[in-house]
């Protein structure tokens, strides 16, 4: 089965064409970038396949179960997680107490009000080792605001993953990185259980062939090319409005 | 340890109080009530987000209710009190439903609209709430099953606040801990990380504002047994704006600090009104000193001075 289908998918913002019948399947464990030039729809699309937008035509279907209409949370509970190329966290807590949403996001003990969140430690010790795996813990009481863009980064994708996710969106993982963090972000990805989809959006040309098998070029909102990396480096309609190659 | 210490402190509280004269009883008293008042609303503010500029609602909600049950239905003490933090909490469900619709300045602007519809109403039907003049008698209940002296006195009657205040405070500080509290910490900081967390970010909100009604509707209908007497300015937008400038002015998203600027708010009122009647005026000009010299509010205000102190506390 696939784990993330889209049908004809349009996106208009009035009279411009975001994204225009737009079709893509993608199988359980791919890793897939999607590239092109500012203004080709790929945060559209990743808008419209988190729920975040609405489509004005087309379907999206995440395992078999079409997921069109459903509002985010309901995608999330699906197996869908994501990052934002604006990085959105909880900036005014701490670190622990962002992994702490992130890991009882999906657990009953959510709606329990009458025990501190502390004490369930299951919850507590999970969030421990998924910081302790990336270098975070040391910052656990650190408020998010107070963390380097780069932290702030790695922890968004922290989140995500604590999701236990089945299909991954990144929106600009790497943007605005140093080097350095870049490879850690990099690292990250290439860690994460190989059974997870992962789509993500790249500027980074050289990231974008070091972790993706699969990429799709998007060009005013239409499907310009799709292939393994090597077909896309040799392709020259990609090379000509994208890679800036006469 | 600290809660064998906080007990005997109340205690201690709680006798020295019998010392005082009668008219600070009184302003204790009442700086308890609104305590819990903002406290209340502060769940929303604070902790949620969510600006409510029409709190007055449910406090005056459960008021009139209880002194209308009261008065004109000859209903005993039990039932008119549970019934206005019933009505109380009704009024949160429907407003909760239209207010949540919307956020940030709209979210004020419907709540202040809502909270006024109320003051329309018992200001406009005066058969049944007395209209401007209010409705006065309402005899304080006398609970010996629960509470084995006379609320009459004011020191007694201090003491049975201070008892409510406490379970209300306790009861607070369990639910922002809990995995719920944590939620709404997140919805404040983020609405679109906790969707996308898989949060059904409508409904712990809705929860919140229920709770926080809630609150309001036991600060309500204390105060109306406090004062014996209730009226439109219980649900006005004063009372509201009054609970906003508690919560700031205390410190927003801090558990004490709401009921710390109650205590600051009753005392100075009552302080600023022996010599000029613009007590509004001076609320909006100490509302602008705080805005501008303490925005984080007098415990903010205190952390940054004394850090660790009355801290975040360390996780796991």
């Amino acid at each position: 089965m696939t784990s993330l289908s889209i049908e004809g998918l349009s996106k208009n913002f009035g009279g411009l064409q975001a994204l225009h019948d737009l079709s893509l399947e993608i199988q359980p464990g791919e890793r897939r970038a999607i590239i092109g030039p500012n203004g080709a729809g790929k945060t559209t699309l990743f808008h419209l396949i988190g729920g975040q937008l609405s489509p004005s035509s087309g379907r999206i279907s995440l395992f078999g179960r079409e997921v069109t209409k459903l509002p985010p949370f309901r995608r999330a509970a699906l197996g869908l997680a994501r990052t934002f190329q604006i990085i959105t966290l909880f900036l005014d807590l701490t670190v622990m107490e962002n992994m702490l949403l992130a890991v009882q996001a999906l657990d009953s003990v959510r709606f329990v009000l009458y025990r501190p969140l502390t004490g369930y430690r299951n919850i507590v010790s999970q969030a421990r080792s998924l910081l302790e795996q990336w270098n975070l813990w040391e910052k656990r009481r650190t408020l998010v605001r107070h963390l380097s863009y780069g932290e702030q980064r790695q922890l968004e994708i922290l989140l995500a993953v604590a999701q236990m996710p089945r299909v991954l969106l990144l929106d600009e993982p790497t943007a605005g990185l140093s080097p350095v963090e870049t490879q850690q972000v990099v690292a990250m990805i290439q860690h994460l259980d190989p059974s997870i989809t992962v789509l993500l959006i790249e500027h980074d040309m050289d990231v974008a062939f070091q972790v993706a098998q699969q990429i799709t070029v998007l060009h005013n909102g239409r499907l310009l090319a799709d292939g393994p990396p090597e077909a896309i480096r040799k392709d020259s309609t990609v090379a000509e409005i994208y890679l800036g190659v006469e | 340890m600290s809660g064998i210490g906080l007990a005997l402190g109340l205690i201690v509280l709680a006798i020295i109080v019998r010392l005082l004269p009668t008219y600070y009883i009184g302003l204790l008293t009442e700086a308890l009530i609104l305590g819990i008042f903002a406290m209340g609303l502060d769940l929303l503010l604070g902790h949620t987000g969510l600006p409510s500029l029409g709190h007055s609602a449910y406090f005056g909600a459960a008021g009139y209710t209880m002194a209308i049950l009261s008065l004109r239905l000859q209903q005993s003490s039990w039932v008119s009190a549970s019934a206005g933090l019933v009505v109380s909490l009704i009024i949160a469900a429907i407003y909760g439903l239209l207010a949540l619709r919307t956020s940030g300045v709209y979210f004020m602007m419907i709540t202040l609209a809502l909270a006024q519809v109320l003051w329309g109403i018992a200001f406009g039907w005066r058969s049944m709430t007395g209209g401007d003049d209010g409705l006065p008698g309402i005899a304080r209940p006398e609970l010996r099953a629960l509470f084995p002296w006379s609320l009459q006195p004011p020191a007694n009657f201090f003491t049975a606040v201070l008892i409510i205040f406490v379970i209300v405070v306790a009861a607070l500080y369990v639910l922002v801990r809990s995995p719920f509290g944590y939620t709404l910490h997140g919805i404040r900081e983020s609405e679109a990380r906790m969707a996308c967390l898989g949060y059904h970010v409508w409904w712990h909100k809705y929860v919140a504002v229920l709770i926080a009604g809630g609150v309001a509707g036991i600060a309500g209908i204390l105060f109306v047994y406090y004062h014996g007497f209730v009226s439109p300015a219980e649900l006005s937008l004063v009372l509201s704006a009054e609970g906003l400038l508690m919560v700031i002015l205390g410190g927003s998203g801090t558990l004490f600090g709401p009921a710390l600027g109650a205590i600051v708010v009753v005392f100075l009122r009552n302080l600023i009104s022996a010599y000029t009647e613009r007590w509004l005026l001076i609320l909006g000009l100490i509302y602008l000193l705080v805005v501008l010299c303490a925005p984080n509010g007098i415990v903010g205000a205190i952390r940054a001075r004394l850090p660790g102190w009355l801290d975040r506390e360390a996780e796991a």
